[in-house]
């Protein structure tokens, strides 16, 4: 086991651990330059997603993994960014002119919901958040001068500085800037004092405010940015989706969002990656076992002989095609999730590394987690 | 509608065991023939014993994790029992016959039984509760449990025993809700998230935690809704019980009848 020992406090607080990880995240960004030459043009779109999902997942993340505020609402912050951004675009404003204006309205909504949300905590804020993503889709559905109602919006291929982006592969190359873009921006900020106040508020709101964190200040932050990177990733959705309607940004998809990060793992930007790369490629999964167990369950059958095999195949792929399945099974690993490993993802990646780092020695007990008996906040 | 008065844990699965329940009760009845009144028990009971079921199988796991682990763990088991029932029993819409299709006129206002008998059954299930909570031994236990299960397992309170019936009594009374409002809404497998919505809402406006504010919350929000879809314009009136939600939050977050909460390290 490598140990680090940190001399300096520019060691502490660096971008890369040491040589070796930034080698290591070269050759990824190494293998994400070269993938659309190897994959066909549907998996470059599958993967398309997870960049999108991983922007999501990093304004989520900043916001219920690093300060602490959750939020049952935030498809709502994508619907705006979206449907900003394809209004703008259909008036004729530049691409980045537009996706400028869209994150400023999402920033602008982001504050107003902080607003109230700086005097509550915990079960209050997702029960807000979540009016305020039920009054936004209404808002989608009948402001039928910028949004279209129900008849939906079109959405053209981004045209930057006269490049457009006409085929999957330009658009992966977008989609991946923008999300390394924002992990940079995002990574720094978390380095920096404003991401240590809101850890700090994420752990203890009393202690932070007795260092001298500005609550209202920081969760006012925290909010906007959450929001306007929200705005981002939703003017990269409107593109993708190509279509939009306002039962996409419906509550369901912000529990999923709520999925992608607890997938991932709270409190990592890695995270936020894991977990999308979980929420882009379940459905196509789901979708892809659809036919395939049925298919090798009954052809295992015709070779054994044994008939039962091939009737439980066939079910399986039955049920799998009956609409709301996905959403159950979702709910089902969100549950297994929390009850299994409520690190996520990349909590179980730290683990492995660490076992196998420390081979023979390796402790259970490492990450246990102290046990916090609830406790009401009501004093009479 | 919501017990949360003596967890303090919020369910987010409220209002698709509130669906179970009403499927349960149709399917008692229509299917099987049985009484409205036994079909009615059948399902509270039922789904009281899969709340406390679900309570020692999955929730108790999460007892000493943060509240959002409880939050989400609700969300997702509310997405399984949503599943569970659109395989089960597909998406058609049903209705539910019930004794009450008669109506009364009580000064020139045609009232109908079913709405009645709503009315009547939430104010006795509501007063049944309040006297539960505050005046049994078993009711001051629960609400000493929410407020800090360490001191009250050092009081002798069986907090796992209480966990499982709180969870059961509040399933139980989703269960209810769900039969006296599947006349109204008829029953399908999305109407628990609706309905579950627009009592967070009810119980918010009202101050959580508290039996009387619910109640006046519940009616605060059905009038403003009325009165949204009467005079407003279209599509207000979906929208209404969630402005006054937020606008409520950000005045006063306690409720009408909530207690301003002190807050202790």
């Amino acid at each position: 086991m490598r140990f680090l020992f940190k001399t300096a406090y520019g060691q502490d607080i660096r971008l890369f651990r040491d040589g070796l990880t930034a080698a290591w995240y070269g050759v990824l960004a190494g293998i994400v330059v070269l993938l659309p030459v190897l994959l066909s043009r549907y998996y470059i779109g599958e993967i398309t997603w997870v960049f999108i999902y991983g922007i999501c997942g990093i304004s989520l993340m900043v916001l219920v993994g690093y300060t602490g505020l959750i939020s049952l609402g935030h498809a709502a912050f994508l619907g705006i960014g979206a449907y900003a951004h394809a209004y703008f675009l259909h008036l004729g404003v530049p691409w980045v002119t537009s996706v400028a204006i869209a994150v400023l309205i999402t920033t602008a909504c982001g504050i107003v919901v902080g607003l109230p949300a700086l005097r509550m905590t915990g079960i209050y804020l997702a029960i807000a958040t979540l009016a305020f993503a039920v009054i936004i889709q209404e808002v989608f559905t009948r402001w039928e001068a910028v949004t279209g109602g129900f008849a939906g919006m079109a959405v053209d291929k981004p045209v930057i500085f006269g490049f457009r982006f006409n085929n999957e592969a330009s658009f992966y190359y977008l989609c991946a800037l923008i999300l390394a873009l924002t992990l940079l921006l995002t990574q720094n900020l978390l380095r920096a004092s404003t991401g240590r106040a809101w850890v700090a508020i994420r752990d203890s709101e009393i202690a932070a405010q007795s260092m001298g964190v500005h609550l209202a200040l920081y969760k006012s932050v925290a909010f906007a940015y959450s929001a306007a990177v929200m705005g981002l990733a939703g003017a990269l959705f409107a593109h993708k989706i190509a279509y939009l309607a306002p039962d996409i940004f419906s509550i369901l998809f912000s529990i999923q969002l709520l999925l992608l990060v607890i997938v991932g793992g709270l409190g990592s930007l890695q995270g936020a990656v894991f977990g999308a790369i979980f929420v882009a490629l379940l459905p196509p999964i789901i979708a892809i076992m659809r036919d395939a167990i049925p298919n090798t369950m009954a052809s295992f059958a015709s070779a054994t002989g044994v008939g039962a095999i091939g009737a439980i195949g066939r079910g399986i792929g039955d049920f799998l095609k009956k609409p709301g399945v996905e959403a159950g099974i979702f709910g089902l690993i969100l549950v297994l999730v929390i009850l299994v490993e409520p690190a996520g993802l990349y909590g179980r990646w730290v683990k492995l590394k660490l076992f196998f780092s420390t081979f023979p020695m390796y402790k259970r007990d490492s990450f246990k987690r102290q046990k916090n008996y609830m406790r009401s906040e009501r004093l009479r | 509608m919501l017990i949360y008065k003596a967890t303090e844990l919020v369910n987010f699965a409220q209002g698709d065991l509130l669906m179970l329940g009403a499927f349960i009760a149709y399917m008692a009845v229509v299917w099987w023939g049985v009484d409205y009144w036994i079909s009615f028990l059948i399902a509270v009971l039922v789904v009281g014993a899969f709340g406390a079921l679900l309570d020692r199988t999955v929730l108790r796991r999460v007892i000493g994790q943060p509240q959002f682990a409880v939050v989400m763990l609700t969300i997702g088991l509310g997405a399984i029992f949503r599943t569970f029932a659109s395989v089960t029993w597909g998406s058609e819409i049903y209705t539910l016959p019930t004794p009450f299709s008669s109506v009364t006129q009580i000064a020139g206002v045609t009232l109908s039984h079913q709405y009645l008998s709503i009315i009547a059954a939430t104010l006795i299930l509501c007063g049944v509760l309040y006297v539960f909570f505050s005046h049994t031994r078993l009711g001051v236990a629960m609400q000493a449990t929410s407020q800090n299960q360490l001191a009250a397992y050092c009081m002798g309170i069986p907090v796992k025993l209480i966990f499982s019936l709180v969870w059961a009594i509040s399933a139980a009374v989703a269960a209810a809700a769900g039969i006296l409002l599947a006349p109204v809404t008829l029953i399908d497998t999305n109407m628990g998230l609706a309905v579950a919505l627009k009592a967070f809402a009810a119980a918010v406006v009202g101050g959580f935690g508290s039996i009387p504010g619910a109640l006046v919350g519940g009616i605060s929000i059905g009038l403003i809704e009325l009165y949204a879809g009467a005079t407003l314009p279209e599509g207000i009136k979906n929208t209404a019980p969630y402005i006054l939600l937020l606008t409520m939050l950000a005045v006063r977050p306690q409720g009408l009848f909530g207690t301003p909460g002190g807050k202790r390290m």
